[in-house]
């Protein structure tokens, strides 16, 4: 008989495709697990549309939910309800020791080109404050580059969405 | 096809060429931010146009491959301003980035507001990604807004701007971009320009049989 926290417990176990040391659950993707006998429905809330790691992260869900002996069914959802406010604390944590600056809070309203330039964005590996946005855009869609004057290294920063 | 289904496949078909004209630039830009730039707007924008046509394929009994690679060049409904092919002209390219962003955002604006549920939804997510786009747009105004080649360029691609909205909404475009409202280079059948793109943008998919699993 396959449980919810069953299904909960086997997605915390897979990694992200592209960002292994954060899983589907602290980053958010997973809306929801029902159970009904050996049906297992998941929601699920995409991160960036283009994001080759999507379908990666589809299937992976699915062969969890088989290995459970449950019949998966993913429902991916085409809508807004994924933002980067959704990765958990964890995950966030977890991003910052990897080297990844997690996701400012989003704020009311749109950013604009001053608040990215000008807002604080702590370096993950020296904490200072003192950094400079070198490229909006990185190496996948989700992440920007930004330069530490202090201590003289370029990292990524997770964009807000 | 009713009004909904020709609304979304002219969307999604604007963000599929462009996302593939910016592709162009992967490699090639003036220098490797710029490289990065563009190849994740394309990205951001294919991403886009899927979802679009998963919308859309789901009306038609289709799917968004068949709808984004099986169709006839002519069938194609994207408008004349992100066919155009402007590498290697950085001006113009940034003049049409420039401005199909802005109008874009008034489209999604609106259709963030629709009454169907599951397109309002998808406007939703767009615009979170575009915003982006915008910012990156808006950085490339500032440092070219006094060149001679790129007031050039913005004013040769205005009538193809105005082009990609539905007339309603062109008032709202000429005000934000402070220019007049002229008369628009509408979408039409494409041309020879938008074909030897269509021809390098199916070749896979026409070169392996129908069915085939990767």
């Amino acid at each position: 008989m396959v449980t919810e926290a069953a299904v909960w417990d086997a997605l915390a176990q897979i990694p992200d495709p592209e960002i292994p040391v954060i899983s589907l659950v602290d980053l958010g993707v997973v809306k929801s697990v029902a159970v009904e006998a050996e049906r297992v429905r998941i929601e699920f809330t995409p991160t960036f549309m283009g994001c080759p790691a999507l379908d990666a992260m589809r299937s992976q869900m699915e062969a969890a939910v088989t290995a459970l002996g449950g019949e998966p069914e993913v429902d991916v959802l085409l809508d807004d309800s994924w933002s980067t406010d959704r990765i958990t604390p964890t995950g966030r944590e977890k991003l910052r020791e990897a080297g990844f600056a997690p996701p400012a809070p989003r704020a009311e309203g749109a950013t604009t080109l001053l608040q990215l330039q000008k807002a604080v964005h702590r370096c993950p590996y020296c904490g200072s404050a003192e950094t400079r946005l070198e490229n909006i855009f990185g190496p996948t869609p989700c992440r920007s580059l930004r330069y530490c004057t202090s201590c003289k290294q370029p990292f990524e920063q997770f964009k807000t969405i | 096809m009713n009004a909904r289904e020709q609304l979304l496949l002219e969307l999604a078909d604007d963000e599929l060429i462009l996302g593939w004209r910016n592709s162009e630039w992967t490699g090639i830009a003036p220098f490797l931010e710029e490289d990065v730039a563009f190849s994740s707007i394309a990205q951001n924008e294919i991403g886009h146009a899927r979802a679009l046509y998963d919308l859309v394929g789901a009306a038609l009994g289709t799917d968004a491959d068949a709808l984004a690679f099986d169709r006839s060049p002519t069938e194609y409904r994207c408008a004349p301003l992100v066919q155009l092919r402007l590498v290697p002209d950085w001006a113009r390219t940034i003049a049409r980035h420039v401005l199909y962003e802005t109008a874009d955002a008034i489209r999604i604006e609106r259709l963030k507001g629709h009454e169907d549920a599951e397109l309002a939804g998808v406007a939703a997510k767009i615009e979170r990604e575009e915003l982006y786009h915008r910012l990156h747009a808006e950085m490339w105004l500032e440092r070219l807004a006094g060149e001679e080649r790129y007031a050039a360029a913005a004013e040769e691609l205005w009538p193809f701007a105005l082009g990609v909205l539905a007339p309603e909404l062109r008032p709202v475009l000429a005000e934000r971009v402070g220019r007049p409202e002229v008369e628009a280079v509408e979408r039409s059948e494409p041309g020879e320009e938008f074909a030897a793109l269509w021809e390098e943008m199916t070749m896979v998919r026409r070169s392996a049989p129908v069915g085939a699993q990767w």
